[in-house]
């Protein structure tokens, strides 16, 4: 049975896209056949994430409209050919998506995947509502300081009202991800910690992705950072989220990019 | 001078077409419970008919030779009342359904109606941000944290076994005695009976301790709980 996951924040910036396609494609390495669609119609960038921007001819409200037929819109991933992509209109706004356009083009993509990864615009106007609306289960993603956190706890009151599962008197299985954290400035004081974070939200924490430069660098070139650099730190936070969301039972770490700890030790010895 | 809103629970009446049969039902009623409209307000709900304006007025007079008294109506077009039928009401609820939100749609869980027969209001689950809880009919009791950005209303007092970070607004419909207890204090706001003090003006030895807020006379008192 195909699952619906939402990824979700309320805030923007927090890491929902880079998330989505991380965890993504994560899971496509794993074995599943997952597809990752994007709903922020008019402000896409899953496309860029996922380095598909320049394969894209028809989208989601293309989908929605009748103007195409979903296999024409779907994109195969170029590296992993179990993970697909479902772009997002960017010349369109968030009313062209509607209620039963939306619920047509989850329930056939379910019948195709395993997984349908839906990766939600900022707020908690029509497109976030669209995108958690058929969940299974959600990531929200959440950095470390306060107004993040409270958006975050915003959302969850939505996933527990408004989705279609809600409605219907089930619960939206909801995970945390923690994201940017920067153990050494949690210490000092200068950022929530996970505990401060957990405290607030009380869900289950999925993984913390720590701050790493690696992340922006998978951005930049168009590739999940769980395919650009499997080793690094938040790649390796990623991967054990993903196996904690298949029901693994993975002990909670806070992976750390070796290298740089090192960098840092010579650097302060030879200072 | 002060002027505060207050709410009551009234019974509303909903006519159905025909008017003639439905007047018949509600006599067949009356007669197995004579006397149960005697001295209570009642409101005429008339969205289900199509009535006009001689018909209303008929209507309730009708409903007044049964000793009905009706002492508002809903759901009709302002226009086709006069100044002689008692007045409109809007935005009324049902009270049965004691929480409610903000949005259009509910975010909160429903109580259960062994909690609403007590005239308290038990909620579970932690109290989202943006999420507000309305409660006029007693005291709520929130076994989660209330977070910031999410308030509590209640007509009694508000019990919050975990972290207050949001609103507390307890006495709501006019109870001085009302009071606030919370185990730990982070709240932005407090108020009893419409005296409030916000987060910048309590004592910051209060901050993260279990706490309750009571009043005496038109001052809020809180204190540390032990």
């Amino acid at each position: 049975m195909a699952q619906v996951l939402v990824v979700t924040s309320g805030k923007g910036g927090v890491g929902k896209t880079t998330s989505t396609a991380a965890l993504g494609a994560a899971l496509a390495q794993a074995g599943q056949t997952v597809v990752v669609v994007d709903f922020d119609v008019g402000l896409r960038n899953l496309d860029l994430v996922m380095g598909a921007e320049r394969r894209v001819v028809f989208d989601l409200v293309n989908v929605i409209q009748g103007a195409a037929k979903l296999q024409q819109a779907l994109i195969r991933d170029k590296r992993i050919d179990t993970l697909w992509l479902l772009p997002a209109s960017q010349t369109r706004d968030k009313d062209a998506l509607t209620a039963n356009g939306v619920a047509r083009v989850i329930a056939e993509l379910k019948q195709k995947f395993d997984w349908v990864i839906c990766d939600s615009p900022a707020g908690i106007e029509r497109g976030a509502t669209l995108a958690m609306r058929h969940a299974d289960s959600a990531v929200i993603v959440t950095n470390p300081e306060v107004s993040s956190v409270r958006d975050s706890d915003r959302i969850i009151g939505l996933l527990d009202s408004k989705t279609e599962k809600a409605e219907k008197g089930g619960r939206v299985d909801k995970h945390l991800l923690i994201s940017r954290y920067d153990p050494g400035r949690a210490a000092r004081g200068e950022m929530l910690t996970i505990n401060d974070v957990l405290e607030i939200l009380s869900i289950p924490l999925l993984g913390v992705v720590p701050e790493s430069e690696e992340v922006l660098r998978a951005s930049n070139v168009g590739s999940p950072v769980t395919m650009c650099n499997p080793s690094s730190a938040a790649a390796r936070a990623y991967c054990d989220a993903v196996r904690r969301l298949r029901g693994e039972n993975v002990p909670m770490t806070i992976p750390t990019d070796k290298k740089r700890f090192m960098e840092k030790l010579f650097g302060r010895r030879a200072a | 001078m002060r002027f505060r809103g207050r709410s009551y629970i009234a019974f509303v009446l909903t006519p159905e077409a025909p008017i003639f049969d439905w007047l018949a039902d509600l006599d067949a009623w009356t007669r197995r419970s004579a006397g149960f409209f005697v001295g209570k307000p009642v409101v005429l709900d008339l969205s289900a008919v199509r009535l006009s304006k001689d018909a209303v007025a008929h209507l309730v007079a009708e409903l007044q030779t049964r000793d009905i008294r009706i002492m508002g109506i809903e759901g009709i077009n302002p226009s086709e009342v006069g100044p002689e039928l008692p007045p409109i009401l809007k935005g009324g609820r049902t009270a049965a359904t004691a929480v409610e939100p903000v949005e259009p749609s509910p975010p909160a869980p429903e109580p259960t109606p062994a909690a609403q027969e007590a005239g308290s209001l038990l909620l579970e689950s932690p109290v989202r941000s943006g999420q507000s809880v309305v409660f006029p009919h007693g005291d709520v009791t929130v076994l989660g944290s209330v977070a910031s950005g999410a308030e509590i209303i209640a007509g009694g007092s508000i019990h919050v076994y975990g972290t207050l970070r949001g609103r507390a607004l307890a006495g709501s419909i006019g109870n001085p005695r009302a009071r606030i207890f919370c185990h730990r204090a982070e709240a932005e706001l407090l108020a009893i009976d419409g005296f409030y003090r916000t987060a910048e003006d309590m004592e910051p030895s209060l901050r993260s301790q279990p706490i309750q807020a009571w009043l005496q006379g038109e001052v809020m008192l809180i204190a540390p709980l032990n």
